[in-house]
């Protein structure tokens, strides 16, 4: 028994930390938020390099062949430095969506695409966790029609992988009848959109949609957490370290138990969901009669402990935790984001309750 | 991460599991009830006989002599709890006794307490904390004074688990009255027979006396009864507290308070509706669920590094303050959901569980403030653990 990251895992998640340090720093990000998307481009042409993303596309296709625990540290590294990404759609949920659903053809096709930097997918399946504002697609032939809410991972993409409740499909961005509405958000690392869609052509997966997207629902919960743990850890440090160094009453506020504490509710409350992070993602390819409960608790715990954490780093910092200048509103924004997306807490912890037969 | 256990562990296993199926009509039903019983020491010799109990320690003093190693503990406490069969005694003395004079005591100190009290003939009790010495441990005012060959103390001991039972006490006394708080303790090891020492029961909130008082009044003892030299009392008491304890807030047994709790609330009916209807209720119920499982594997992560020999740095430090509140909260929740029959208590009609459920949750807020306070481990993890600065001494007035 060995619970806990191999070597390999920590060097991938190190040199990920330690690319994303100086290219994904506060001052792109805010040129990022303010508008300029080179940012995205830039990280994601970087990662590329370093060959992170295609960490779970399968060998075959030109990918890594790695497990969703190495794209959670992954993830985990870029909700470190906020980083606008589209990773947990394009190389995360599209990946599976197509390992899961694409017959062969398919596979080679768009894993292909993938690999080569020709296709970056962004995914919308807010319809699977609960339909708002007529949302809703309907597929007729190769045409799909209707609207796709909170369509994840805009920054880039050159393709959306949607779904119609019952089919996974595929359309390109510039294709013919597709409305695109940016929706704005307190999180301005990312992009979400919303799509309206009037015969639009589309590629329909062939196998099990309502599998697939459940699997993918599944993991982009379990990145969605891995995110806000590593954006809580930064506040804790970021906390910790404002704390040694601010002062007031002639001493560093870190000494004032108040404070003290503080910081130490947020390590009591965070460090075990390290773990449980790291169970739930490992359980999505090794235990798969628990892959399911595990992503919603994971999901929903670091839903609340991020929330806490946001809030109370926020408060470690006093007024300059309240600024624009300092730039902590990122952090506390993109946890803020994470909760809600693909499911609030009570939502997930109802879908965990239904699976364990408790309603 | 590699959940499954190579052979060798598996083997393991298997004999702690057939160990178990041989013997297991010895064992008493609870670890720490009638600690005199014949049949309690009788399961205590049969466990050290096999391993099962003191099994890292040296074999010349009643130990079973095993290399250390935390997944051969793990898998004997996940075995001995499937079979709810209860391990060795797990007093202060075994804790922490034991660890102390295999460190610090002399060679006569160790032939002489050691095998007696693994073998559960000798009952310690620990005699620390003081009605004005409680965070502030050092601060404590129990004299002892020589005179002659022997020690006269006078004092007061306080929050004395099993001191009723005990033959032995370990105590923390002052001898150097003038030096600072920290170089003027010793350590001292007497019998609770001796003249002078009145045990008091101490009633608590559950309204039971889970603890005593305990009375010194000129109670002389051998000054060769001291572990380490005059004034080195505090190091040696916190030599054992290096060692790892993971007594408090085990996560296996708030796991199972959450499974009690989820059948009380598919059982329990109110209008003909179970509580597990009540989605309030059960959003509570999956809230803890996560927390309980997050514990579960840090608890993990935490055998891991100890079989690596590796610190476990801030996931070590966090587990006696967030496993207690765990189970506290644990507890708040099955007093909530059963609603008046939550209230119910003692010998009441309509008791549920034995009204086990009140007395966890008072007894856990025992265990928040008793063996370093929830606020004394917040310190200690943003101190040590974030490397924060310590509190400045207040200025005399």
């Amino acid at each position: 028994m060995y619970f806990g990251l191999s070597q390999d895992q920590t060097m991938l998640q190190d040199s990920v930390q330690r690319y994303l340090e100086s290219a994904s720093e506060l001052e792109h990000v805010r040129g990022f938020a303010e508008g300029d998307n080179s940012l995205a481009e830039n990280l994601h042409n970087g990662l590329m390099e370093l060959g992170v993303p295609l960490v779970l596309v399968p060998e075959e296709f030109g990918g890594l062949g790695l497990g969703v625990l190495e794209a959670a540290l992954i993830q985990q590294a870029m909700g470190r430095f906020v980083s606008p990404s589209g990773f947990t759609s394009a190389y995360a949920m599209a990946v599976i969506g197509l390992r899961e659903a694409g017959d062969d053809d398919q596979k080679n096709d768009w894993l292909g695409r993938i690999a080569g930097g020709s296709a970056i997918i962004g995914v919308g399946l807010t319809e699977a966790t609960g339909a708002r504002e007529g949302a809703g697609l309907t597929v007729s032939g190769d045409k799909v029609s209707g609207r796709a809410s909170f369509v994840m991972g805009a920054e880039l993409a050159t393709h959306f992988m949607l779904t119609s409740s019952k089919e996974l499909l595929i359309i390109a961005r510039d294709s013919a009848g597709v409305s695109e509405t940016a929706l704005t958000t307190i999180d301005k690392t990312r992009h979400v959109v919303m799509l309206d869609l009037q015969d639009t052509p589309c590629t329909v997966l062939a196998g099990d949609g309502v599998a697939a997207q459940a699997r993918m629902i599944d993991m982009g919960r379990v990145l969605l957490a891995a995110d806000s743990l590593g954006a809580a850890d930064m506040m804790i440090e970021k906390s910790v370290a404002y704390s040694k160094d601010r002062e007031q009453f002639n001493r560093p506020i870190g000494s004032f138990q108040a404070v003290k504490h503080m910081c130490a509710d947020m390590v009591a409350k965070l460090e075990p969901c390290r773990s449980l992070v790291w169970y739930a993602a490992y359980a999505q390819d090794h235990v798969s009669d628990e892959a399911a409960l595990m992503s919603r608790l994971a999901k929903s715990h670091l839903a609340e402990v991020g929330k806490y954490v946001a809030r109370t780093s926020t408060e470690v910092h006093g007024g300059m935790g309240f600024t624009d200048l300092l730039g902590l509103h990122y952090w506390f924004k993109r946890i803020g984001a994470n909760r809600q997306l693909l499911g609030g807490p009570e939502t997930v912890r109802e879908e965990a309750a239904k699976l364990q037969g408790w309603s | 991460m590699d959940l499954n256990f190579t052979a060798e562990y598996e083997d393991f296993r298997a004999d702690v599991r057939a160990f178990l199926d041989k013997h297991k009509a010895d064992a008493p039903v609870m670890a720490n009830v009638g600690l005199r019983s014949e049949k309690r020491l009788k399961w205590q010799r049969i466990l050290l006989e096999h391993g099962y109990a003191a099994r890292t320690l040296p074999k010349q003093y009643g130990g079973f002599g095993a290399e250390p190693d935390s997944l051969k503990q793990r898998i004997i406490a996940e075995e001995f709890a499937r079979a709810k069969v209860p391990g060795g005694i797990a007093g202060q003395g075994i804790n922490m006794l034991v660890p102390t004079l295999l460190e610090l005591g002399t060679e006569e100190q160790k032939e002489k307490y050691i095998a007696k009290t693994l073998s559960g003939e000798m009952i310690w009790c620990q005699g620390y904390s003081e009605p004005g010495a409680g965070s502030d441990l050092a601060s404590l005012r129990t004299a002892a004074v020589v005179d002659g060959d022997d020690f006269v103390i006078n004092g007061q001991k306080i929050w004395t688990s099993t001191a009723n039972q005990a033959d032995m006490i370990f105590c923390l006394v002052r001898t150097e009255p003038d030096a600072p708080k920290h170089q003027g303790i010793s350590y001292l090891l007497f019998s609770m027979d001796t003249p002078g020492i009145e045990v008091r029961p101490l009633m608590t909130m559950t309204g039971r006396a889970e603890f005593n008082e305990v009375f010194f009044t000129d109670v002389r003892v051998p000054t060769s009864q001291i572990v380490g030299q005059r004034g080195e009392g505090w190091m040696v008491a916190n030599a054992t507290l290096t060692h790892e304890r993971g007594m408090l807030g085990d996560p296996d047994a708030a796991l199972s308070r959450l499974n009690s709790i989820a059948e009380i609330m598919q059982n329990e009916h109110v209008d003909g509706k179970s509580l597990m209807d009540n989605p309030v209720y059960r959003d509570r119920l999956v809230a803890l669920e996560a927390e309980v499982y997050a514990m579960k594997f840090n608890g993990m992560r935490l055998t891991t590094a100890s079989s690596e020999k590796k610190s476990a740095g801030l996931a070590g430090m966090i587990v006696k303050l967030q496993g207690c509140e765990l189970n506290h909260r644990l507890a708040e929740l099955a007093i909530d959901v059963m609603g008046e029959y939550g209230i119910l208590f003692e010998d009441s009609p309509f008791l549920r569980d034995h009204g086990l459920w009140q007395t966890h949750y008072m007894f856990d807020l025992g265990l928040i403030i008793g063996g370093g306070s929830a606020q004394i481990q917040k310190n200690i993890i943003s101190e040590r653990g974030l490397g924060m600065p310590r509190e400045p001494k207040a200025a005399k007035a």
